[in-house]
């Protein structure tokens, strides 16, 4: 029998409002898959794209950020700087023809437990469907 | 219609008396020119402060030893007046520079012209060089494109300086063996050469030679971006560029825009340590040495590619012939296209990654 494709979803989220709202969802007993693999971070502003990248080239099969809404910012505009790279990176991967629906950014606020995980839910079928990263095993990078 | 200096001798020995005038006048300290460094004409960037050393100077020559931005951040910021001739490639890559504070336009007279491409390294340095070199000046004077020249420079669009105090007509220039002109863009051009004796015309750039130059070099780019397979191949085309890749991020040493002293691609943040040795092995069974190749080359589209100048100089040094260049140029195209930014058209145009609007892009974040 294959074995089951339980997708890895590395998730970058800022400790203000995403990673709250985790909690949330958790202490609410909502469910969200075990595929969401959480990194907390002091704001979205601080992810490098290249974390998202190395990421996905060693195999995460989902990369997901989680920040403040618009306006939300406990910095003030962070998330917007983080919108306009994970817009050039997105840009980068379909110039390249990568795959840029592995990568997801959502605004999910602290008291936003179901949004969580709604999202975490749907990005996770997503993933399913797309199937494993082919990165994963290749000795090239 | 801008004021333009008529010399009555040819283009290159009417710059070098005008920059004369400026030395001994005390008008500049001295200036950045490419120069012949020995018989053979091999050239190398060099600051000139003494005019007797004017005579070794040879600013057009279709070269790039280094992209002048680099060279210039190390020069700037100045107190005193300096002279620097460029290609519009260089010049907008100091532009880019400018911006993140890797020095100063302030003093700093910039003197570029319509640019006909460079040779690379190789061809420029190599035997049979001076026919090549001939036949280069011979094809650019009829505003041709010379066959010789670097894939990019091919599919360059922006020939035409941008931000320059004065710009040389020289491609597509059949007069430039007998007369030379300076269009002065700027006002610091026009007081600073204010002492020079010459004949006062106002004239501008034939926009017909611009027209035929544009649009040849357009059809170039796209054949360049066919030819090269580079997007929508996805990760295995990748693989199989970047697979050569030695490692050696020269790419991005002599990039005028990779400007950091110390890379974060050269750091120990990325170190590969025991621990991730065995978790990688674990799982792939071997793993190519040097690693990350793939990574380092998206990483810096991630960091940088917004203000690419396509300069070409880091294709030029990679000892795996793999085309940089060709990729950071189209990617660069893609990323500053969603700001419509140009990158190094001008100096108040903020970097797209130091600015945002509150609404924009409102599809992300769903
Ligand atoms: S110059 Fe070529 S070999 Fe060296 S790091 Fe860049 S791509 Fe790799
Ligand atoms: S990436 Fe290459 S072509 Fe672009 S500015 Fe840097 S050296 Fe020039
Ligand atoms: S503090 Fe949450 S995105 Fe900046």
């Amino acid at each position: 029998m294959e074995k089951e494709f339980i997708p890895r979803i590395t998730s970058f989220v800022c400790k203000w409002c995403t990673y709250t709202g985790a909690d949330l969802a958790g202490t609410s007993r909502l469910q969200y898959p075990t595929s969401i693999i959480l990194l907390k971070v002091l704001c979205s502003s601080r992810i490098d794209p290249v974390f998202l990248i190395k990421s996905y080239l060693k195999g995460a099969d989902g990369v997901l950020i989680g920040g403040c809404h618009p306006g939300d910012c406990h910095y003030e505009t962070g998330n917007y700087h983080t919108r306009r790279r994970f817009k050039i990176l997105t840009e980068i991967f379909s110039t390249l023809g990568l795959p840029k629906e592995r990568l997801r950014l959502s605004w999910i606020s602290a008291s936003e437990g179901p949004k969580f995980a709604q999202v975490s839910n749907e990005f996770t079928d997503k993933i399913e469907n797309l199937g494993p990263n082919n990165a994963r095993e290749n000795m090239f990078l | 219609m801008n004021k333009v200096i008529k010399i009555e001798n040819g283009t290159k020995q009417g710059v070098l008396n005008f920059l004369e005038h400026l030395i001994t006048t005390d008008k500049i300290s001295g200036v950045l020119t490419l120069r012949k460094i020995n018989e053979k004409g091999i050239c190398d960037y060099g600051f000139i402060s003494d005019a007797k050393e004017l005579k070794f100077a040879d600013p057009f020559a279709p070269v790039m030893p280094i992209n002048a931005a680099q060279t210039l951040s190390s020069l700037t910021p100045t107190t005193k007046p300096i002279a620097a001739i460029i290609k519009p490639c260089e010049l907008r890559g100091f532009v880019e520079r400018v911006k993140r504070v890797q020095g100063s336009m302030k003093n700093v007279l910039l003197i570029s012209y319509t640019c006909g491409g460079v040779l690379p390294l190789n061809t420029f340095q190599g035997d049979g060089s001076e026919k090549i070199i001939a036949d280069y000046y011979n094809a650019i004077s009829k505003g041709e494109t010379p066959g010789s020249i670097r894939p990019t420079c091919k599919a360059c669009e922006y020939f035409v300086p941008m931000m320059a105090d004065i710009t040389i007509p020289l491609l597509g220039n059949s007069e430039s063996e007998s007369e030379c002109s300076l269009i002065m863009n700027s006002e610091f051009a026009i007081q600073i050469s204010k002492e020079f004796q010459c004949e006062i015309i106002t004239s501008e750039l034939d926009s017909k030679i611009i027209d035929k130059v544009l649009a040849v070099r357009i059809s170039e780019k796209e054949k360049l971006y066919n030819k090269t397979k580079v997007t929508k191949d996805g990760l295995d085309e990748l693989v199989n560029i970047f697979g050569k890749c030695v490692g050696c991020h020269g790419c991005s040493r002599v990039c005028p825009i990779c400007y950091c002293v110390m890379c974060d691609f050269e750091s120990h943040n990325f170190d590969y340590n025991i621990e991730i040795f065995e978790t990688e092995l674990e799982q792939k069974g071997a793993l190519r040495l040097p690693p990350d190749t793939v990574f380092f080359q998206i990483g810096r589209l991630a960091h940088m590619s917004f203000s690419c100048v396509g300069c070409g100089q880091c294709e030029d040094v990679c000892p795996a012939n793999i085309p940089v260049a060709t990729i950071f140029k189209k990617v660069g195209e893609a990323t500053a296209g969603l700001f419509d930014y140009i990158p190094g058209k001008d100096l108040e145009e903020a970097i797209p990654v130091m600015i945002f609007k509150e609404e924009e892009f409102e599809e992300i974040g769903k």
